[in-house]
């Protein structure tokens, strides 16, 4: 009975615990955050590491970067959360908004997919997404080959423990570290199996540009 | 009460196991290359960070409070799981936990599940008992996929073929992939490819998947995997139905906890600043994923451990594997000769605890799988002391073979012989005539002294003991 076993694993341990051990308390004097000179330029560095490419666009530029990004990498269907800003669904294009959600065929047979995301981290090189503004659902940033990003530095931040700070765990989230890869050949990282095999970030200065 | 495949049966002793293996030296070459380059790559990671030796305490710490509390952490994340739309479910050892997730399946309606790597699973021989029911499970990460399709056995906790190398691998996709291209290169971005080709039918037409976790945040009801492919996103968000079994230790108190291991696990695993992918969910998300989440909480043993004040300590393990990849047993003799899902130096300690049976040769053999050097205690990132529970489990093991074996009645002998100074010297004079044979190292002793020059040499004792010296120097 399934009640029987939760009642035996929990008496189970009160049983092993009966020497009452009582450990030391959590110090938590590790760096929860770090100063950098740039918090910016490391995360571009540090995403770039990964082999993932990073472009600096200015305020205004946007629209034209994704232009430029999409063709250098000949996508022309490309995916969008339903909220995908009117200027970022640049012309000569094809595309799919997730709205009502598409299919998992439609996900396929796209080149590509833009969004935008909630946090980012310089030290990792990392992008969040939590499924918020310009992000859509999990299984979009997941299933094209190819994920352009647009990151703004305002939401760039320098360690791992202040992005856990800055979410909300209900939320699902996936943390992106460059475009999918593996270390089962040889402990040796190589990049592109199951996820998008190639990433692009547009570094903005500010998420709402 | 089931242990599942904690160990395989029919594995030899750790002795016999690792004697085999140490002949085979193109198993050496792999391991020795891919241990020596991860090693260097996780020296640099963890040099990376200021605070890393900080973190470890903290992570020491925050699992060890784990363990003392472990009854109400696991109600508060069941509590939180439920909360958010998540069935969880209690299994006492592998035999119940499978027959959940083998029920589980059949309801969904489905005839093969896809699965994320997981060593719980492993553990518990959950694609065993999967498609004796019918239902076949099939592992898409990628060196998984190369145990599964090479009906192989795991050698490593993160890279379970890392016995093989780029070109035997190639030609085993060749031989059982039918969809491999013929002229497939051992390029590993060639493999990765095929193995992408592979799958991809698969993961798009999933309905059931299972996983593992990493950690599970008490107080949030979040679960984590940590993964490098996509293999693992593709499993915990294209599938309606989502089964995550889990070991009951693999807690964290607090949502605020993971800043600690989502450091620690990375650097110490793949020594990568972060692993390309992170995925974090907290029940259902309606519009967004699995319809249906179930969380299988396994003991398996676990409680059994919990139970030793000196072994419990093996729990905190977030089984990063970077003590398999400094030990020097480890990569001599490589993971298969410890004839369990859980290798090396965390495997030595953790699987003799988990079935709980020091009658067992193979499992009492485990602990004696090592130097002592203590290389493994210094990379570890939750500071498991994996001597001390080596040498604990030892004597355990000794315990368990009775007072006549023949360690015990060496022991007694040298306790009899150490009691008495009188005795001790001429004890010492003894050994000293056998030093008089020949130079600094005896290689082979007679019975018993053969047991312990099977696998080292026995230093020659010196021609004049330290107290005769002392006396004649100084007296």
């Amino acid at each position: 009975m399934a009640s029987g076993a939760r009642r035996e694993v929990l008496g189970r341990i009160r049983a092993a615990l009966a020497d009452r051990p009582s450990p030391e308390p959590v110090v938590r004097d590790y760096d929860t955050c770090r100063a950098v000179d740039d918090a910016v330029g490391l995360f571009a560095e540090r995403v770039a590491d990964y082999r993932a490419t990073v472009t600096w666009v200015g305020a205004g530029e946007l629209p034209a970067a994704i232009a430029a990004a999409l063709r250098a990498r000949s996508a022309r269907a490309m995916l969008g959360p339903p909220d995908l800003p009117g200027d970022w669904r640049v012309p000569d294009v094809e595309w799919h908004l997730d709205e009502p959600p598409l299919v998992v065929e439609r996900l396929d047979s796209c080149d590509g997919v833009l969004t935008g995301c909630a946090i980012a981290i310089s030290e990792t090189g990392t992008i969040v997404l939590d499924a918020g503004a310009t992000q859509g659902r999990r299984v979009l940033t997941l299933v094209p080959d190819y994920h352009l990003c647009v990151v703004g530095a305002d939401q760039v931040v320098v360690s791992v423990p202040e992005a856990l700070a800055r979410l909300d765990p209900v939320r699902p989230l996936t943390f992106i570290s460059g475009p999918s890869a593996t270390s089962d050949i040889e402990l040796d990282r190589v990049e592109g199996v199951h996820g998008p095999r190639t990433l692009d970030v547009l570094l903005v200065p500010t998420a709402g540009t | 009460m089931g242990t599942g495949g904690v160990t395989w049966l029919g594995t030899p002793a750790f002795p016999e196991a690792a004697r085999a293996a140490l002949s085979d030296t193109q198993l050496r070459a792999n391991l020795h290359k891919a241990t020596s380059t991860i090693r260097g790559k996780r020296a640099g990671a963890v040099a990376e960070l200021p605070d890393w030796e900080r973190l470890r305490r903290a992570g020491e710490a925050i699992k060890d409070d784990v363990l003392a509390q472990l009854d109400g952490y696991l109600e508060q994340l069941e509590a939180a799981v439920t909360a958010r739309g998540g069935v969880v479910h209690w299994a006492r050892d592998a035999d119940e936990a499978n027959a959940i997730v083998l029920r589980l399946a059949r309801e969904a309606g489905t005839d093969e599940v896809v699965k994320v790597k997981s060593l719980a699973t492993d553990e518990i021989e959950l694609n065993e008992a999967l498609a004796a029911g019918g239902v076949p499970a099939v592992e898409t990460d990628l060196a998984e996929l190369i145990v599964q399709l090479g009906r192989d056995r795991p050698s490593h906790l993160l890279v379970p073929a890392i016995h093989r190398n780029r070109a035997e691998i190639r030609d085993l996709f060749r031989r059982e992939m039918p969809d491999a291209p013929a002229d497939l290169s051992d390029e590993p971005r060639a493999l990765a490819e095929a193995a992408r080709a592979h799958l991809r039918r698969k993961f798009l037409s999933a309905r059931v998947a299972v996983s593992g976790a990493n950690f599970a945040v008490a107080d949030t009801g979040s679960i984590v995997v940590v993964e490098s492919e996509g293999n693992g996103r593709m499993c915990l968000t294209l599938p309606q139905t989502l089964i995550t079994v889990m070991g009951v230790e693999k807690l964290v108190p607090s949502w605020r906890d993971l800043e600690v291991f989502l450091q620690l696990l990375p650097r110490s695993s793949t020594a990568e600043r972060m692993n390309p992918y992170t995925s974090i969910w907290t029940g259902v998300t309606p519009g967004d994923g699995p319809r249906e989440f179930h969380l299988v909480l396994l003991d398996n043993g676990r409680t059994d451990t919990l139970a030793d004040a000196v072994g419990r300590q093996a729990l905190r393990c977030i089984r990063c594997s970077a003590c398999l990849n400094v030990c020097p047993v480890y990569e001599r003799t490589g993971g298969q000769a410890y004839g369990s899902v859980y290798p090396g130096p965390i495997g030595a300690i953790l699987s003799p605890q988990l079935l709980g049976d020091f009658h067992d040769e193979q499992a009492a053999s485990l602990p004696y799988a090592s130097s002592l050097c203590g290389a493994c205690f210094e990379v570890c990132p939750v500071r498991i002391d994996i001597p001390e529970v080596l040498v604990h489990l030892r004597g355990k093991a000794v315990e368990a073979k009775g007072s006549r074996s023949p360690e015990a009645l060496a022991m007694s002998a040298l306790g009899w012989v150490m009691a008495g100074p009188r005795r001790f010297e001429a004890a010492q004079r003894l050994g000293g005539l056998a030093g008089a044979v020949g130079g600094g190292t005896i290689h082979r002793l007679p019975w018993p002294g053969s047991k312990w020059t099977a696998a080292r040499d026995a230093p020659a004792p010196a021609r004049e003991p330290f107290r005769a010296w002392w006396r004649r120097t100084r007296g």
